[in-house]
């Protein structure tokens, strides 16, 4: 059985339809890469699966259970964390703050404040600085880890690389082969599409609200996922 | 010698103040509601404790302590019922909301209490009454030293709660960014809810010292609203919390030195000066961002 199973899921901004009809199942243990331009729906999905934004129809059922009408923070208990685009920490509060505060719905498990400094060694010596203060790099392995303490059985990444500096952007995938190898679900989005093939078994491409591709790594290629990307191919999906 | 004298009736007075305007910058500082009923509120407490001492006959400052839960509860529930909904639609909607509030109380209060002047000054004995004498022109109240202490205590245990406890964190973080703080698993709801509750038993406590101090009636609330309002604003407006003890000391030595020149100017002097702290550049803080309470802890942050 899918640990997560998002089914004819519509999602509306008010009268915009951002996520028209999609759906996916996610078994535990997988990495999922989500593609597709801007404005495709795919922050918006995310939202709807962390509890943060309702569907207008559809269902989302979690471990077997329908959470489809539950508050974020109630999906937080439940075991899905969300990793906000644009990091969206708490930057008046410090880094061990920011990880103390994620860890109000903390279910038992290998994540801890020590575990999480020692998987982002750069943390540890930031412990006292507000958050604020940080470079992208720096909040976005606090913004990782902020949403790891909580021990998610689904992790939920938006955008992780976006504005950061290209070394900065390796540091935070390295940590995160580190999460995945420990065998957490991993949904995420990502432009950089090297980036996301690369750590993904198997990536979905959205386009206008759709799902337009979807496969395994190794079974797609470059010019497929560019193509369904843009919108070239309207029939090619799978 | 005298000026000394006015200058620590004052700070006294302030403290007052400051125990008055705590609750009204707790909730402007987290969730940006200027709460107008929060004079009423304290005479809602007032009158808690009136209606208690009528049935029990000991001191008011025990007959608070069964006030408090009460007021919890009530401020818990008016955020969760009213408050919430409120700002839903935006920062306007909480302010005619809390006037509306306002209209209520002062209402229900005269229904249920009529509009007679009270006092718990009585109930206090001596303690309202005694002074210690330093010298021969300058004295300090009891009561007066005594509010101040409450005051300091309880600014002190509240920036104790919003910097070292987990769920002092968790309001600053929901003043940030409540959205981001659901993501992260706190009900941002609830803990709106328990910020109003704490505003509101706080509230009480100065509405205690009011009885204590002087009088109060059904339409007092107004009044002592000006003078809390005046302090936060004196005191930086939300971007820290002990600023509206400080301002509150600023108002009541300024009421009390304009008191000392002449009695009709002591009111005035106050609203000169918070005139004169809105007209400077400072007075700019009123257009700081949100979220000024959550900058409570200390600078070691920023200079580590």
């Amino acid at each position: 059985m899918s640990l997560l199973s998002v089914e004819g899921l519509e999602l509306r901004h008010g009268l915009l339809e951002a996520v028209r009809g999609v759906d996916i199942a996610i078994a535990e243990g997988e990495t999922v890469a989500l593609v597709g331009a801007n404005g495709a729906g795919k922050t918006t999905l995310l939202r709807a699966i962390a509890g943060a934004h309702r569907p207008s129809r559809g269902r989302i059922v979690f471990d077997g259970r329908d959470i489809t009408r539950l508050r974020a923070h109630d999906c937080v208990r439940m075991g899905i964390s969300l990793v906000p685009e644009g990091r969206r920490l708490f930057g008046d509060l410090t880094v061990e703050e920011n990880l103390l505060v994620g860890a109000q719905r903390r279910r038992g498990g290998h994540w801890t404040l020590e575990t999480v400094l020692e998987a982002f060694p750069m943390l540890a010596r930031l412990r006292e600085r507000r958050a604020k203060t940080l470079s992208g790099g720096e909040q976005q392995a606090t913004a990782i880890g902020r949403a790891l303490i909580a021990n998610p059985r689904l992790l939920l990444l938006d955008e992780v690389s976006l504005g950061l500096a290209p070394l900065a952007v390796d540091a935070v995938y390295e940590s995160l082969a580190t999460v995945i190898a420990q065998g957490a679900t991993v949904l995420l989005v990502e432009q950089d599409l090297t980036r996301a093939v690369g750590v993904a078994e198997r990536v979905v491409c959205m386009l206008e609200g759709r799902f337009v591709l979807e496969g395994r790594r190794g079974e797609l290629t470059r010019e497929q996922i560019t193509s369904a990307y843009f919108g070239l191919s309207r029939g090619a999906a799978a | 010698m005298t000026w000394i004298n006015d200058i620590v009736q004052g700070i006294t007075l302030g403290g007052f103040y400051g125990l008055l305007a705590c609750g009204l910058a707790l909730m402007f500082g987290l969730m940006r509601i200027i709460n107008l009923a929060h004079g009423d509120i304290a005479v809602l407490g007032a009158y808690l404790v009136f209606l208690l001492l009528e049935h029990w006959h000991v001191s008011p400052f025990i007959g608070i302590l069964p006030v408090l839960p009460v007021m919890l509860l009530l401020g818990y529930l008016l955020q969760r019922t009213m408050l919430e909904r409120s700002l839903r639609s935006g920062l306007l909607v909480p302010l005619l909301t809390t006037f509306g509030l306002s209209i209520v109380i002062q209402n229900l209060l005269e229904q249920g209490f009529s509009p007679d002047v009270r006092s718990l000054g009585e109930n206090a004995g001596s303690i309202a009454t005694s002074s210690w004498q330093i010298t021969s022109k300058l004295s300090i109240s009891t009561i007066g030293a005594l509010t101040l202490g409450v005051a300091i205590v309880i600014f002190g245990s509240l920036q104790w709660f919003l910097s070292r406890t987990q769920p002092g964190r968790q309001m600053r973080a929901t003043a940030q960014d409540p959205d981001t703080a659901e993501l992260v698993g706190i009900d941002s709801r609830a803990v709106y809810g328990w910020a109003t509750a704490i505003a509101v038993a706080i509230a009480a406590v100065a509405g205690m010292f009011l009885a204590i101090r002087s009088t109060f009636f059904p339409y007092a609330g107004p009044d002592n609203l000006i003078f809390a309002f005046e302090a936060v604003v004196i005191g930086g407006l939300g971007s820290s919390l002990w600023g509206a003890l400080l301002g509150g000391i600023v108002l009541g030595v300024a009421q009390t030195i304009g008191g000392q020149i002449n009695p009709e100017y002591s009111i005035l002097a106050g609203h000169l000066v918070f005139l004169l702290v809105l007209a400077s550049p400072r007075g700019g803080l009123l257009t700081l961002g949100a979220g000024g309470i959550a900058r409570v802890r200390s600078a070691r942050g920023v200079s580590a």
